[in-house]
């Protein structure tokens, strides 16, 4: 790949997110100064000033690589997906919540009302005179606008077309700085880039592959919380110990970080390369090995996990195959 | 490349034209799913008949079709019609796809414009999935010529010979001492009244002597691995013991034993037997078995009169229960019933009542090898009875107990109205809802026990008891009961009353169907794989069910399926190979990371772990592509061949209609 006229450009967005994922990008230390070194840095919000004008002035497909994190939750984010996606080249989707939705798209569940209302009525939020923002607000100096919610959360491929998609919550550093080499070589013309649509930074096979746990054949007879386990057996599967383990639906990559730290996977890298809809394939999955006989036994040993949701959908439930960004609540 | 595809519309007569425009779904089809490969559809009446078959396979030639999709009933009934036509035009059969819409579509509708619309998004969705079906190729394994049957009742007997004698190998496992089942408890047989076990010892001797059956009686099965033509099976043979290579069947153990126990079993609690028994005369085989539980010796430690007598030295006090494996390429089970508990209707006295009888007390009564040499009498063991009423239909065609008709009630009351007749003069009543003796010769027996004076009462019996009302009912039993032709209620008393229970299925056959891979029916009788067309088959390849334990039935029916079924077996063995269906699940190494969540799973243990590579592994040979694990593995490393999520995905596209062109 060619690039006239100096060094490519390179821009990070961050929609609907926590801001982690620029956290783990800056996290990379000394390979943010190749980053600098090969490219010319035109739109990053979180490290240098930029204006939407700017970016907006910019030819069509001038930015060589743009990484997109956080999902699509308002016409703020909407419009920056469309205007990014038409600057550049390569789009992104960077970390789980611009891939799959991720924790904000669990508000998927809840009517925008309920996602506002109990926002500004929290423990810590006295609102005793129930105000609520406004799209639009009128103060001496001219009329005030402010991004408006939309109903769902989408995942940045729902809204505009996406080259690659790197997951992660956030993306592992050292995985981010294997994408930053790589395309500093395609850069040199020293590699070719992966066909369109490749999950990038990450693995294709699943946690329980890099997982140093051992495994037996396995059979539940209990869901426990980890905490209420004592002690965890250090060198077996959790979820042979009952404790409801996401790594063999989620996508591999992360170094099976959690489980070899003593935790349970939660799944933030998304759904391993054959899954079509990560929570079905995981309730399947501890369904088909608990060990009941009788119905009142199977409802007892699957209400040892109290927010079934959260445990299987607690990051992909705006990309989900039943794609919970439809008005889910509406449907009769 | 883009499919060439046909798809054909049944009319079925009218039984789909009736309730669907099957004209409109094939000029749709033709139209809107041209652009997914339509390049044909046709309706046609009976798409099953010879010229059907011959419309695909002449467009399957001339038009170059690379896939076929029928419109018409279940893939149960005729998707092998149509593959089988696919294949003789040289197409792979795979590449058909049956569209239901007889049983799915016009059998559950009656508005036709629905009916229509459904239809379309049915053959829709087959459209989209044919796309994405691949070429499968059949799997050939070698037949085991050995056959196992499970019950030496007369149907198992049955089909044991028939096979032994066409010159292959039969395991014949029962469960009890002896072969026989039921019918060995029995006097006279409805309706021709020829003596049981004349017609039945010289069966159950050429099946304990025949040279190609190998019996093993006292023994279970307690495992089935494997699938048609290839099927390991443990059995387990118990601990009789008595050394079966020494004992002569001399019977002096017996003679000698001090130790009576009631026989709960053959003489259904009316007799006694040892505690080394064979549980009757003819027993088949002849070598007894040791009941451990009421052995002196095993309770108290001393005693050992059958050893000390024996003279062959064959009492074995030692003998352990033994696993026995064997290869088998069928598997018939013949089973039989239980005989439904009468004490279940409580209004009914039995169990309170000593005076009322179960029909199978009553056949061990009138038995002439029976407790009381075949002379009925009271439950004292001597007043013979004077009046005797006999009660229809207890515990069948009863919504508190069972809803079907237990088939063998009726006679068996009538035989019995005859045997108490012609034995003791009594004056006979019989209680009877519907009087149901088809079949050849059974009314002319009804007309017979009507002519001998037997007295019949139409109506369902409200109760039995000993509370007299009136002084003639005094010691007496009071049949209370409607009588719908009088128009009446009614109090008869009797000596005697004869419950004629109905069958139930074997109190342990969910399991058994588990274990052999079969399924019951909600009344619990083993479900055959097409209740018309394929009686004696089920859904699981090489496993064939016959008599009782299929449904209730009398002696010729249960003889008739137990030869049926070793027809179907003998088809198998002669065939040498079976094909199996490609329809297996695989594993993708690549994807599988070792979780080990589908290794407990396969039903058919097809599962293997292969510790080294840190990878899970199905043996195509033993997976019967049920799906199990295709839907457990969390990885999505699973794929079940002609069941892809890709063609999963398509039918539903299809059927939503989001494969149709934008217009
Ligand atoms: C009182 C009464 C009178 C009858 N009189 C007549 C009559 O006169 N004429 C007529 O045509 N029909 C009559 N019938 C019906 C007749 O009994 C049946 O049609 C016939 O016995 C069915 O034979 P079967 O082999 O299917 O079952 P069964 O006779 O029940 O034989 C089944 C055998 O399988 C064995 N078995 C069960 N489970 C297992 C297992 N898991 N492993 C190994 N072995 C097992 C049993 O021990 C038994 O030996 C009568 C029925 C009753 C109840
Ligand atoms: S602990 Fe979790 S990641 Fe590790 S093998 Fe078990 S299920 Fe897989
Ligand atoms: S040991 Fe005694 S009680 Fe036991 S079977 Fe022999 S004779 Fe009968
Ligand atoms: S369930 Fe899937 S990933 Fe797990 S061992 Fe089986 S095939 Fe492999
Ligand atoms: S599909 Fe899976 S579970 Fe079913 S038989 Fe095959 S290997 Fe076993």
């Amino acid at each position: 790949m060619t690039v006239n006229g100096g060094k490519p450009k390179f821009a990070m967005y961050w929609a609907a997110s926590c801001g982690g994922c620029e956290i783990a990008v800056l996290n990379t230390h000394e390979k943010i100064l190749d980053v600098d070194a090969n490219f010319d840095v035109v739109f990053w919000p979180v490290a240098m000033d930029a204006k939407y004008k700017d970016v907006e002035a910019m030819e069509d497909g001038s930015i060589l690589l743009t990484l997109f994190n956080g999902g699509i939750r308002n016409d703020e984010n909407e419009h920056l997906a469309k205007l990014l996606r038409q600057k550049s080249k390569i789009l992104v989707a960077f970390g789980s919540c611009a891939c799959e939705g991720c924790i904000p798209g669990l508000a998927n569940l809840s009517p925008v009302g309920d996602i506002v209302h109990t926002a500004y009525n929290t423990i810590t939020t006295d609102n005793p005179n129930e105000i609520y923002p406004r799209a639009t607000y009128d103060v001496p100096e001219g009329e005030l606008h402010i991004p408006t919610l939309a109903k769902v959360l989408r995942p940045l491929e729902q809204v505009v077309d996406v080259d690659y998609f790197m997951p992660g919550c956030p993306p592992e550093s050292h995985q981010i700085a294997a994408v930053i080499d790589l395309v500093i070589k395609v850069v040199k013309g020293e590699a070719e880039l992966p066909p369109k649509g490749t999950v990038i930074g990450a693995g294709d096979s699943t946690v329980c592959d890099e997982c140093p746990r051992a495994r037996n054949v396995k059979s539940i007879k209990e869901f426990k919380r980890i905490q209420d386990i004592a002690p965890v057996d250090p060198d077996l599967c959790l979820l042979e110990q009952g404790i409801p383990c996401n790594g063999p639906a989620t996508r591999s990559g992360c170094d099976a970080r959690c489980p070899g730290a003593g935790a349970q996977c939660i799944g933030c890298y998304g759904p391993a390369e054959g899954v079509m809809d990560y929570g079905a394939r995981l309730i399947t999955a501890f369904s088909s090995v608990i060990d009941a006989t009788t119905p009142e036994e199977i409802d007892r040993i699957l209400d040892g996990i109290p927010d079934p949701t959260g445990q299987v959908y607690r990051f992909n439930l705006a990309g989900s195959l039943l794609k919970a960004n439809r008005d889910a609540w509406k449907v009769k | 490349m883009t499919e060439r595809i046909g798809v054909y519309v049944c009319h079925c007569g009218s039984n789909i034209a009736g309730t669907v425009d099957v004209v409109d779904v094939a000029n749709w089809a033709a139209e809107k799913l041209g652009h997914q490969g339509v390049v044909i559809a046709r309706d046609y009446k009976f798409m099953c008949s010879s010229p059907g078959q011959e419309l695909i396979e002449k467009d399957i030639k001339e038009l170059g079709l690379t896939r076929v999709v029928v419109a018409a009933c279940s893939p149960h009934l005729h998707e092998k019609t149509f593959r089988t036509a696919a294949k003789n035009a040289g197409l792979n059969p795979y590449l058909v796809e049956l569209a239901s819409i007889r049983e799915q579509v016009s059998w559950v509708h009656s508005d036709k414009a629905v009916a229509t619309a459904k239809s379309k998004a049915v053959v829709s969705g087959a459209v989209s999935r044919v796309i994405e079906n691949a070429p499968l190729e059949e799997i050939k394994v070698p037949i085991n010529p050995n056959t196992l049957v499970v019950g030496g009742g007369i149907a198992g007997i049955q089909a044991a010979l028939e096979i032994a004698n066409a010159g292959f190998r039969v395991y014949l496992v029962e469960r009890e001492p002896s072969i026989g089942g039921h019918m060995a408890q029995f006097d006279k047989t409805f309706p021709t009244l020829d003596c049981s076990a004349c017609i039945l010892t010289p069966r159950m001797v050429e099946a304990g002597t025949h040279p190609n059956i190998t019996l093993l009686t006292w023994s279970e099965v307690v495992n089935v691995a494997g699938y048609v033509g290839n099927f390991n099976v443990t059995i387990k043979k118990k601990a009789r013991f008595i050394n079966e290579e020494l004992c002569t069947g001399c019977g002096i153990c017996q003679e000698k034993c001090p130790k009576k126990v009631v026989d709960d079993v053959y003489e259904a609690g009316l007799g006694y037997r040892k505690a080394v028994y064979t549980p009757f005369a003819q027993a088949v085989p002849n070598f007894p078995v040791m009941d451990k539980e009421n052995c002196t010796y095993f309770i108290k430690g001393t005693c050992k009169a059958c050893e000390k007598f024996c003279p062959t030295n064959a009492i074995d006090f030692n003998q352990q229960d033994e696993l026995i494996n064997i290869d088998v390429g069928n598997i018939v089970l013949a089973t039989g019933y239980d005989l439904f508990d009468a004490r279940r209707v409580s209004n009914y006295g039995y169990g309170r009542l000593p005076n009322v009888f179960t029909s199978i007390e009553f056949e061990r009564l009138s038995n002439a090898a029976g407790p009381t040499s075949g002379n009925i009498v009271l439950r004292d063991g001597k007043t013979v009875p004077k009046s005797v009423g006999i009660i229809h239909c207890v515990g069948s065609r009863d919504r508190n107990f069972n809803n079907y008709c237990s088939v063998i009630c009726c006679m068996q009351g009538l035989k019995f109205a005859h045997l108490v007749h012609e034995r003791t003069g009594a004056t006979v009543y019989n209680f009877y809802i519907d009087m149901r003796t088809a079949y050849k010769t059974y009314d002319e027996f009804y007309q017979r026990v009507l002519e001998e004076g037997t007295l019949f009462v139409r109506g369902k019996v409200a109760e039995v008891t000993d509370a007299a009302r009136y002084s003639n009912e005094k010691g007496k039993l009071i049949i209370q009961t409607e009588d719908t032709l009088a128009g009446k209620q009614r109090r008869i008393p009797v000596d005697m009353v004869i419950l004629s229970s109905g069958l139930q299925p074997r109190h342990d056959a969910k399991e058994v169907g588990k274990m052999f891979g079969i399924s019951c029916s909600t009344d619990g009788w083993f479900t055959e794989r097409h209740p018309k067309l394929d009686p004696v088959a089920t859904m699981t390849e090489g496993v064939f069910i016959v008599g009782c334990a299929q449904g209730p039935k009398d002696i010729p029916s249960s003889v008739a399926q137990g030869a049926a079924a070793s027809a179907r077996v003998l088809d198998k063995i002669l065939q040498k190979e079976v094909a199996l269906e490609p329809i297996k699940a695989t594993i993708n190494k690549e994807m599988c990371s070792g979780c080990r969540i589908c290794n407990g799973l396969c039903p058919f243990n097809a599962i293997a772990f292969l510790a080294d590579d840190n990878v899970s592994e199905i043996n195509p040979a033993l997976c019967q592509g049920c799906g199990t694990c295709v839907a457990a593995c969390p990885a999505g490393a699973i794929s079940g061949m002609g069941f892809s999520d890709e063609q999963i995905i398509a039918q539903i596209d299809g059927l939503l209609l989001r494969n149709l062109e934008p217009a």
